[in-house]
């Protein structure tokens, strides 16, 4: 992504593409990623509310997975996980 | 029409702003400013005008409480005066890179310490740098037609920056003055409703004063300089307007018989008035003195300040502020350096005067004149001096 | 196990599935304070604005030229959040009035951290709150200055080590309690005060929820864990302040109208607060004696509260 010339910035720098953060992939920070076991897995959701990224998504079947383009690997989901269901691997 | 009628300026400040369909003030009370206040809040309290007034506990929150607005998309005021301007300096710089077109009324008032509530330019000189459109007035009149001004000004979609029309406390505010104000109708026909660049509401989500390091921060200091110095087009349209609407007409720099003056001297503000009466007794003496005011601060108006003093022998520059351990003034020191690659320019002399609101009489200006006159060895060009300072 | 049994219900189905904060912000691994936010985002909803002061959450989310914000949002600086927020709501309100915007109520929230809140932004949010604004303003405390490098601020809790109040061979760290800024609300006799913590998400959003109900002003005070701040695993966040909660160091309450009403999520019998400070490095230097004495301290507030909670309760 080019940088902007002064000419080109909006004025007064006001952002008008609502999340647009998301181009930035925080998943380089992780040192090690959540892996489900879907066997294990009660689909309560605990996992998708306490992500602090909100990366932490249900599929159709009902179960859950990280987007790992943004998961920074902190391992709430996995400690949380009452089942057990969830486990943290080394990258 | 407008109408005449006598009242006091900072009242008549609060009636003009009230003709202007502001939708939000928020203003903190401060001597000389707070008559602006009062009145303002009478306005709304007998629903002559529909806004809301925000009774902020501070300065600092009467000028984020209008960025808050502004950015809501609303018209929105403040005015203050000395230390309630300085404590709302922090904000200055953001209500201008956020390009919101608040504006502000201050009634000039020296700046603490010691405690001081009288008139000088000592508040408002801080604010220099700050990235608002910054005007000065001479009378009441020039108060009520650029408080109505500033709002077409800061609102334009080439400028949208704040605007600050500065109004010197007591020997200004509290005045009564005869003048003419423009009626509701003209002030609707001249002013169009603010159309605001984004605004924070949910049907188009915006984020406003984002983070920006170093990779951004310098292409958005150069935006803002240049939206402040373009402003000046606007402001001079404006102005024009104005006078084919109003009779009365706005320049950056005017001038009193100063197109053949050998000795010029320039203020800024109320100060005007009374070195004008100066000039004419000086002329009565033979002496070819003229005057020149300066009215727009920012954007600094290089060519217009150059074509008004080139021809002149000796220039004086008042200031009501001082630039402490340096140069002199700052109105002097922006003076000298607009005209330091003039090969035409005149000697130039500073006395820095009316500090804390001390009387300077038409004798102190015809002083300051004759000091210059005398000064034939042009020993004190180009150094400063407080002027009347007991020794 | 209370949790779980709240999550019998699936909490994804009750939940605002929208995310109005977007992945990508640069917030540390593991921050309790932006789960938080991004859960208050959820509860409120898109007829949201949002005031944020200097801070770690400014920063995080605001990189220009992008924003992870989806709701709009200002940040104008530090210290001045409620005023900002209170200029807001004046300004949405007196053109909704006048019929210049969409006729949509729309909440304006303030948020600031600990210092943003309870030090520099004090002055601010109390006038705001006197003013009787209709806007909320969120308080999500990390108990220091954490976006400039773990400053103690007033919200620090006794004992906790941080890099302006360090434990040192003559010191213990934080020398002072902590500000209860909770009730410092409540004594503006504003409609609703709350404490929140995001271990407890149904309890959490209900109470953004009733904020959100209420025309006038309201004060959430947000228990929001800082794993590199408090010197604790990542993944802590939710243990901790489950912790937090069960030790009565932090207690989930509300103030509705001067009413108190203690959060059922609080336990009949404090834990031990050994169990909240062992795991964290802030509190790793304390000894017995100064545990003790911050476990006496402990026990008056919570008692204090409860009696409140007893005498001032809803109905009375």
């Amino acid at each position: 992504m080019s940088l902007k010339t002064w000419k080109e910035l909006p004025i007064g720098c006001v952002v008008s593409d609502p999340g647009s953060a998301s181009e930035y992939h925080t998943g380089s920070w992780r040192s090690q990623r959540p892996t489900w076991d879907n066997a294990k897995c009660i689909k309560c959701g605990i996992c998708y509310i306490y992500c602090p990224e909100g990366c932490v998504q249900q599929t159709e079947d009902g179960f859950f997975q990280a987007d790992l383009d943004y998961c920074k690997g902190c391992g709430i989901c996995a400690h949380e996980c009452w089942p057990r269901a969830i486990k943290m691997e080394e990258e | 029409m407008g109408k005449r009628i006598g009242m006091e300026v900072a009242i008549a400040v609060a009636e003009a702003v009230g003709l202007c369909d502001i939708d939000m003030a928020a203003v903190y009370p401060i001597t000389p400013q707070s008559h602006i206040a009062e009145h303002l809040s009478d306005l709304v309290a007998n629903g002559e005008i529909d806004a809301e007034f925000v009774t902020v506990e501070s300065e600092h929150s009467a000028m984020s409480a209008v960025i808050g607005a502004s950015g809501a998309g609303a018209r929105a005021f403040t005015a203050t005066s000395s230390q309630g301007l300085m404590l709302m300096h922090e904000l200055l710089p953001i209500a201008s890179a956020m390009r919101l077109p608040i504006c502000m009324a201050i009634a000039n008032r020296a700046v603490s310490g010691p405690l001081n509530i009288l008139n000088d330019h000592t508040d408002i000189m801080p604010q220099r740098d700050c990235g608002w459109i910054a005007l000065f007035v001479e009378n009441g009149q020039e108060a009520i037609d650029l408080s109505i001004q500033a709002f077409k000004i800061a609102e334009h979609k080439d400028v949208m920056l704040p605007v600050c029309v500065n109004i010197d406390g007591f020997q200004l505010t509290h005045m009564v003055e005869p003048f003419e104000m423009p009626s509701k109708e003209e002030v609707d026909k001249f002013l169009p409703p603010f159309v605001p660049h984004a605004t924070l509401h949910p049907a188009k989500p915006v984020t406003m004063g984002a983070f920006a390091m170093s990779d951004y921060f310098t292409e958005i200091m150069k935006a803002k300089d240049e939206a402040l110095k373009s402003s000046k087009k606007v402001i001079l349209e404006v102005w024009d307007e104005w006078a084919k609407l109003f009779g009365r007409s706005y320049k950056p720099v005017e001038t009193y018989k100063a197109d053949d003056a050998d000795v010029l001297m320039l203020t800024m503000g109320s100060m005007g008035e009374t070195a004008q009466m100066a000039i004419d007794e000086l002329r009565a003496k033979g002496v070819k003195a003229g005057l020149v005011k300066l009215r727009m601060w920012r954007p600094f108006p290089f060519e217009e300040i150059k074509a008004a003093i080139k021809n002149a022998k000796k220039l004086i520059v008042t200031d009501r502020a001082i630039t402490f351990g340096g140069p002199g003034g700052p109105v002097f020191a922006e003076i000298k350096s607009a005209m330091c690659t003039e090969t035409q320019r005149p000697l130039i002399y500073n006395y820095i005067y009316g500090l804390g609101g001390r009387d300077v009489p038409v004798g102190d200006f015809v002083g300051m004149f004759e000091k210059v006159l005398a000064d034939t060895e042009n020993k004190a060009v180009g150094t400063y001096e407080f002027w009347g300072v007991r020794e | 196990m209370s949790i779980v049994e709240n999550f019998d219900l699936f909490a994804p189905r009750l939940i605002n599935r929208k995310e109005l904060l977007s992945s990508g912000h640069r917030a540390c691994s593991g921050c309790g304070e932006v789960l938080a936010v991004r859960l208050m985002c959820k509860a409120l909803g898109e007829n949201t604005v949002i005031a944020a002061a200097t801070g770690c959450m400014e920063i995080i989310s605001s990189m220009f030229p992008t924003t992870a914000w989806r709701v709009p949002w200002i940040h104008v600086a530090f210290e001045n959040t409620a005023a900002v927020a209170s200029g807001v709501e004046a300004g949405l309100k007196a053109l909704r009035r006048k019929g210049k915007i969409d006729d949509r109520y729309v909440k304006v929230v303030g948020m600031a951290g600990d210092g943003g809140t309870m030090d520099i932004g004090m002055q601010a949010l109390s006038g705001a709150m006197e003013r009787g604004h209709d806007m909320i303003f969120v308080c999500f405390d990390n108990e220091a200055y954490m976006n400039t490098g773990i400053q103690r601020s007033s919200g620090t809790p006794m004992g906790a080590s941080t890099t302006t109040a360090p434990a040192g061979k003559v010191s213990s760290g934080q020398k002072t309690w902590k500000k209860n800024m909770a009730e410092i609300m409540v004594a503006h006799g504003i409609p609703y005060v709350a404490t929140v913590c995001p271990s407890y998400p149904l309890d959490f959003i209900r109470k953004m929820e009733k904020a959100k109900s209420i025309k006038g002003p309201s004060y959430i005070h947000c228990f929001s864990m800082c794993p590199t701040g408090w010197r604790s695993p990542s993944h802590t966040a939710i243990s901790m302040g489950r912790l937090a909660v069960e030790t009565g160091v932090f207690p989930l309450f509300e103030v509705e109208d001067g009413h108190y009403r203690v959060s059922p999520d609080m336990p009949k019998k404090l834990r031990p607060i050994r169990d909240y400070f062992k795991p964290q490095g802030r509190f790793r230097h304390l000894k017995d004696d100064e545990i003790d004495k911050i476990q006496e301290r402990v026990n008056i507030e919570y008692k204090k509260l409860t009696e409140k909670a007893k005498f001032l309760k809803t109905g009375n």
